[in-house]
């Protein structure tokens, strides 16, 4: 700590989670993110950080079952959580429903935003299980961004994916 | 960032203890507004109590009269609830429209109004519907909660525990959002029922205020073309990158029109 200019000194705490079914600890500081946590800390960084502002979705993954914003909630808020996480999705060589209809649908360019796509569209497909249309897909990818494709080729995959996944 | 302590509370007096004792403590709910602003480096609290594990504060309750909500519901939760969206289907609308689906899985209804952002739109329905706030401490009246800018009438060891809403005879809620961020330029939200004609307004000022004007010419006609005409005066109205207070004065009417025809269905 020598010559360290800090007024309040770090603590770190053992963080604990389940992630992609896997039992995972690492030690964070209380400020750590928990997208930090996953790509620093456990080294998966399929998880992105586009605008880091909780607007572009890049960072979006599961926790306890639900499509969240993982750079706008701190490790230690996930302390004991599920997690599942892009690198959770595929079955060993085989894609995840939502994965394979992006592959198909040519629904990315560069890739950047894909993995954060891909988790918050599995959620849209959760939520209108039933039916679900073109319009409904639109509004809510209204917090993920992408500026390669137009969003147009996501839709179709999505709407794919949908058709698969209710089968 | 700047670190702070962490700590989860177990029960609401343990929150509001752990907020007392501390240096500059404060509540965690979603975070979603409070996260961003500790990563701009824009607030440095010395305790972060987290009111993640207070179940209690989860809930929706309906009756005849009421909507109730605790003060650690979600929006999504908001929004989904069948029983919200018969009673007062604008609030259950005005759910669905804050943020995006990842942001509404984490944000609740007692951070958004503790926190009081010009632009949110939870405050407009607080005002709108006449609602009153319920805390560990007191009951305070949706009109007096809102004081100023990221100000309300919490003290600061003071929790929001649920917000309880009388249901109108006809509301509705329009906001004009920023494409980015969702948050409301303008949202205005008007009703009519047990607690009067109601017209207020979010995004446009400092917080939610109530448009007299508009309201006094609702109660004498309940119709779209009663507040086109009516301006807003742009005096004390907000001008950032987004808007300017003169557009955003226009909104304000636009929106009450347009809130107004949505209410009379």
């Amino acid at each position: 700590m020598s010559g360290a200019k800090m007024e309040t000194p770090m603590t770190t705490t053992t963080v604990s989670m389940t992630v992609n079914g896997k039992q995972v600890s690492a030690d964070v500081e209380n400020r750590t993110l928990l997208v930090q946590y996953l790509r620093e800390s456990l080294g998966l960084t399929g998880t992105h950080v586009g605008c880091d502002t909780s607007q572009c979705g890049a960072c979006t993954i599961y926790v306890n079952g639900l499509p969240i914003k993982s750079c706008t909630m701190l490790a230690r808020q996930a302390d004991g959580a599920e997690v599942t996480t892009i690198e959770g999705l595929a079955d060993g060589d085989t894609l995840h429903p939502m994965q394979e209809a992006f592959r198909e649908n040519h629904a990315l360019q560069c890739g950047f935003c894909t993995p954060g796509m891909v988790m918050s569209a599995i959620g849209i497909v959760e939520r209108n299980k039933d039916s679900l249309d073109e319009k409904t897909v639109r509004h809510e990818l209204e917090g993920n961004f992408c500026r390669c494709t137009g969003y147009h080729n996501i839709v179709k995959a999505i709407l794919a994916a949908h058709k698969e996944m209710t089968a | 960032m700047y670190d702070f302590n962490y700590k989860r509370a177990s029960s609401v007096d343990d929150a509001t203890a752990s907020v007392a004792e501390a240096d500059e403590g404060k509540f965690v709910a979603g975070g979603m507004t409070l996260l961003p602003t500790l990563k701009q480096r824009l607030a440095q609290p010395s305790d972060l109590v987290d009111l993640a594990d207070l179940g209690d504060l989860i809930g929706i309750t309906v009756n005849d009269s009421t909507v109730t909500i605790g003060a650690m519901t979600p929006h999504a939760v908001v929004n989904a609830s069948a029983d919200v969206q018969k009673a007062i289907p604008a609030l259950a609308k005005l759910a669905g429209l804050i943020g995006d689906p990842m942001v509404r899985n984490r944000g609740t209804i007692g951070g958004s109004i503790s926190n009081n952002d010009p632009a949110a739109d939870y405050p407009s329905a607080v005002v709108g519907l006449g609602a009153t706030v319920h805390t560990n401490k007191r009951e305070i009246a949706g009109d007096d909660f809102f004081v100023g800018l990221f100000e309300t009438a919490l003290e600061e060891d003071e929790l929001v525990t649920k917000v309880v809403f009388p249901v109108p005879d006809k509301a509705a809620y329009m906001k004009f959002p920023n494409p980015a961020s969702r948050y409301a330029i303008v949202g205005t939200f008007v009703s009519q029922g047990p607690q009067g004609t109601r017209v207020a307004v979010t995004g446009a000022g400092s917080h939610v205020f109530r448009q007299s004007d508009m309201e006094a010419a609702l109660e004498a006609n309940f119709a779209s073309e009663a507040v086109e005409n009516i301006k807003q005066d742009d005096s004390d109205l907000n001008t950032d990158i987004h808007a300017s207070a003169e557009y955003r004065a226009h909104l304000v009417t636009i929106m009450a029109k347009r809130a107004v025809a949505e209410a009379n269905g």
